[in-house]
């Protein structure tokens, strides 16, 4: 509880330092100001707005005792600006009144209760949000008459739709929080929980958008009046604009007055509006603890050469990578490594599999490979070399161009990498196609590869759309799509992670059997060391961004050199138990097991395997 | 497919016949005097009684409802209050001025915010820029006052296009186009300014979605990874704001039209919503009601045909 007020204070603090905030709430003290005015006026001196100087009509600004001249009519435009400005804001005022004492309460009964009450809710309000609104209003006005009161009750009640949607939708978010069924435990009645804990989370965004709210009433209102729809007994800022437009030929001043008057309330509420906004957006990402997101960089450093240095790249080697360093802008204007000099060597038809815990930046890396790193991302440092030529060298396009004829890649999460706005046949005809591939060679091809993927009926699968097909489908669709224009290397990002146990190893035989049939080298990005025993001929083991153990499987898994890579090797779960500390005996022996089942596993056994 | 579009056909049917029962029954709710309308303050009010009488709304509104609608069935909307002729005499020209204005201003808000949305979300970001000050300004200034802004720059001070009147289409394209040129931007700049934000967040989330990277790694080439790919993903939300749009513009161009004395729909609605010419109004209400709600169905087909999974729903 104590810390609350502290967490509250400082989004407002941040606010206050924004100057298009502090300009809102300069144009909003202008406003309220002009309010008092306006009561202390109708108070004081009711007939004032109307008083006329018939011997100055039209008098310009500045004139003296008219600060802002005459209209046509010789009344003080000053004057009455700063009466219009009550009833133009209390009809704002009643307007969102009714806006939000019939939306929260729907929203809040439509998100906890559910059932039928929100699916009636709902119909109301998406009725209700496909409406000709303003011709509706006019029937309203046409059949009630021109009370503000009337249509700005009536304007209400046609914003409350997006404020019960609002409401709702974060009433659904915090519906099933464990401290809501806590307190259901605890037995607290219904109203008690929305009370106190419910309405604590609508609050902050119903708060908001009242100020964009407050905007839409107001120029609503003006234009109601503006196209003479407003109480004629009242002056506001519409009544004023229609005036100054009726005079446009004498005086060219007059519709300007009203008309900035709306715009400098209108600008304050929505410049307080995305400022208080934008602070409690950063105040919420500071706050947020970071598991998942925390960058390697933040992270203690690990000491210094505590295994063997990574082997330098030779020149033979197909791909090599050498002191890769990426970064990301860190949001403060500083830059976050979350490679930090990656080094690792790929031979010619053989595997390497790249191993480290979530966020050790292999997939980074990865990327880095494949110029498929995101758009804030740099590579600050290092060098790719693919066949001995530095691809970062090479100008942009040249080297997209290279990647793209020689590197493929296997994504992580079947389901989200296929378009779900295109048939499987299209996904995979159209990189054939950029290739200069012909409609129907690229269709049979397409075809043969998914045949060869182990899929029984091609012809529907090409015909389907992602949604249509299951996991263990799209992820051979996938590798089906990376292995069409015949890469020399695949980039397997976690390609089995995603999957079910049985599909899992259907999968990686496919991959072997690819692997000999097309003489591919695979990189393999993985936590999963199993698969690593039983596909790779090297390994490499990432840690905060750095490589910090490169060597060939048998060796890595009989005789471990970094630390770090025997911590890996102990976290490896054994029957269902993880073990207390790394075992060399029984990790040698699940090493010899899965090495003797890939042995056994030659090329001509896995293609037929695939169908299995 | 059919059922799906079978039944949202039917759907936006019934709420057709919603919002015109619901406009009938408000806009009966004052007990409106049209007697006294027509016949003008020195009548006497057995006149105006027998008047009423006449046009048969001294009855209850439902019974009034029963044979407004009966006739609404038979193809007869009723005659105006004001001026005795049927209620849609001359709409046919008003809806061409109307139609023209917000046909315009949508065509200039399809156009111009898919090409804003596009650059600011392939980090141009001056333009990111300037598409977000663009939508703070155009709420703060609606359309009728930018129209004002307008007439009084571009038509009075500046006379480059002329400050009222309408020329139709037929007469001289050239001089509808300078007629509209004015109104249209007042009308549209407001709609430009949301769709473009809606559709650059989209475009954005889209281009950082998997599937997109996975084409990159294809070597599928950059323009149709944006434009095929990308572009077709983005398309829903923004396509929601389009027809939210139209609404607004709707509204706004009833507005506009009064600056630039254009006799569309809107010049039309406020006379008869100041009158009471109940039967003109309900005309406008199942005009502009149609329109709204088939403009939310085509959206709903587009997003069909769009996004398949959206089909099975």
């Amino acid at each position: 509880m104590s810390a609350a007020p502290a967490r509250r204070a400082s989004p407002l603090r941040a606010a206050v330092r924004n100057p298009l905030t502090v300009a809102g709430l300069v144009l909003l003290a202008v406003t309220l100001t002009a309010l008092a005015a306006a009561f202390v006026i109708g108070w004081v001196d009711p007939s004032g707005p109307a008083k006329a100087n018939l011997h100055g009509l039209n008098a310009p600004p500045g004139t003296p005792g008219h600060l802002l001249g005459t209209d046509n009519g010789g009344r003080d435009v000053l004057i009455r600006l700063v009466a219009a400005t009550k009833a133009t804001m209390l009809g704002a005022a009643v307007a969102l009144t009714v806006a939000v004492a019939l939306g929260v309460p729907a929203g809040l009964v439509a998100g906890y209760r559910g059932g039928w009450a929100e699916t009636a809710l709902e119909w109301l309000a998406g009725l209700a949000m496909s409406l000709p609104s303003l011709m509706v209003l006019m029937a309203i006005i046409a059949g009630l008459g021109t009370s503000m009161w009337i249509s700005m009750t009536a304007l209400g009640c046609m914003m409350a739709p997006a404020v019960f949607r609002l409401v709702r939708a974060q009433v659904h978010a915090v519906r099933r929080e464990l401290y809501i069924d806590a307190a259901k435990v605890a037995g607290l009645g219904d109203a008690r929980i929305i009370a106190r804990h419910v309405l604590r989370v609508v609050r902050a965004p119903v708060v908001l958008m009242v100020g964009v709210m407050s905007g839409v009433a107001v120029t609503v209102q003006t234009g109601l009046d503006f196209i003479g729809l407003g109480d004629p007994s009242t002056i506001t800022w519409g009544r004023m604009l229609s005036e100054g437009f009726e005079a446009l030929d004498t005086n060219r001043l007059l519709f300007v007055w009203p008309g900035l008057a709306m715009v400098s309330t209108v600008m304050s509420f929505l410049l307080l509006g995305n400022g208080v906004r934008d602070a409690l957006q950063r105040a919420d990402t500071a706050t947020r603890p970071r598991g998942r997101d925390r960058s390697p960089a933040s992270r203690p450093v690990p000491p210094a050469v505590p295994g063997p240095r990574p082997k330098p790249p030779r020149p033979d080697e197909l791909l090599s990578v050498c002191d890769l360093v990426v970064g990301y802008p860190d949001g403060s204007g500083g830059l976050v490594e979350v490679v930090r000099g990656a080094t690792l060597g790929l031979n010619a038809e053989s595997t390497l599999g790249l191993v480290g815990e979530s966020g050790s930046g292999k997939t980074q890396t990865a990327f880095a490979l494949l110029d498929l790193l995101p758009r804030q991302a740099t590579i600050l440092s290092g060098e790719i070399r693919l066949d001995g030529v530095d691809l970062l060298s090479l100008p942009p396009a040249e080297r997209e161009r290279t990647v793209r004829r020689t590197i493929a890649y296997v994504p992580q999460e079947p389901m989200s990498n296929l378009d779900p706005a295109f048939t499987i046949g299209h996904q995979l005809t159209e990189p054939l196609r950029a290739r200069g591939v012909g409609r129907a060679e690229a269709r049979a091809r397409a075809r043969g590869l998914l045949a060869r993927m182990g899929i029984s009926d091609p012809d529907r699968v090409m015909r389907s759309y992602p949604h249509q097909i299951s996991g263990g489908m799209a992820q051979r669709v996938l590798i089906a799509g990376a292995v069409a224009t015949e890469p020399r290397i695949l980039v397997a990002d976690e390609p089995t992670t995603a999957l079910d146990v049985t599909v899992q190893s259907e999968i990686l035989d496919l991959l072997r059997g690819l692997q000999a049939e097309m003489r591919m080298a695979i990189l393999l990005v993985t936590h999963d060391l199993g698969v690593v025993a039983d596909l790779c001929d090297d390994v490499a083991v990432m840690r905060a961004g750095r490589v910090v153990e490169t060597a060939p499987v048998d060796v890595f898994f009989r005789a471990p050199g970094h630390e770090h890579s025997r911590a890996l090797l102990a976290a490896v779960p054994d029957e269902g138990h993880v073990r207390p500390d790394y075992d060399a005996e029984a990790a040698s022996a699940a090493w010899d097991l899965a090495y003797a089942r890939k042995t056994s596993a030659s090329p001509d056994r896995s293609l037929g395997g695939a169908g299995r | 497919m059919t059922r799906i579009l079978v039944k949202r056909i039917g759907a936006a049917a019934v709420l057709w016949a919603a919002v015109a029962t619901a406009a009938f029954f408000l806009t009966g709710l004052g007990g409106s005097d049209p007697g006294r309308a027509i016949l003008g303050p020195s009548a006497t009010s057995a006149a105006v009684a027998a008047q009423n009488h006449e046009l048969g709304v001294d009855r209850p509104l439902p019974a009034q409802f029963t044979s407004w609608a009966g006739d609404l069935l038979h193809g007869d909307l009723g005659r105006s209050y004001l001026t005795g002729r049927p209620a849609i005499e001359g709409l046919g020209q008003r809806l061409s001025v109307t139609m023209s204005l917000v046909g315009l201003s949508l065509a200039v808000v399809v156009g111009l915010s898919l090409l804003l949305a596009v650059l600011a979300a392939t980090g141009r970001a001056g333009i990111d820029r300037a598409v977000q000050i663009l939508s703070l300004t155009t709420h703060a200034v609606p359309g009728y006052l930018l129209a004002l802004l307008l007439l009084t720059a571009f038509a009075v001070e500046l006379p480059i296009f002329p400050a009222f009147g309408y020329v139709p289409l037929t007469a001289s394209p050239g001089r509808w186009l300078a007629a509209l040129a004015l109104p249209v931007t007042a009308v549209a700049l407001g709609g430009v300014a949301g769709a473009a934000l809606q559709g650059r967040g989209a475009l954005i989330d889209v281009l950082e979605s998997d599937y997109i990277r996975t084409l990159r790694s294809r070597g599928v080439p950059a323009r149709s990874v944006l434009l095929r790919h990308a572009l077709r993903n983005a398309a829903p939300p923004w396509l929601t704001s389009l027809s939210l749009a139209f609404v607004a513009m709707l509204g706004g161009a009833f507005m506009v039209e009064k600056v630039f004395a254009l006799q569309g729909l809107g010049t039309l609605a406020v006379d008869a919503t100041v009158a009471g010419d109940r039967p003109v109004i309900m005309v406008l209400v199942l005009l502009t009601g149609g329109m709204v709600i088939l403009v939310n169905l085509l959206t709903d087909l587009a997003q069909m045909w769009l996004v398949p999974k959206a089909r099975t729903a």
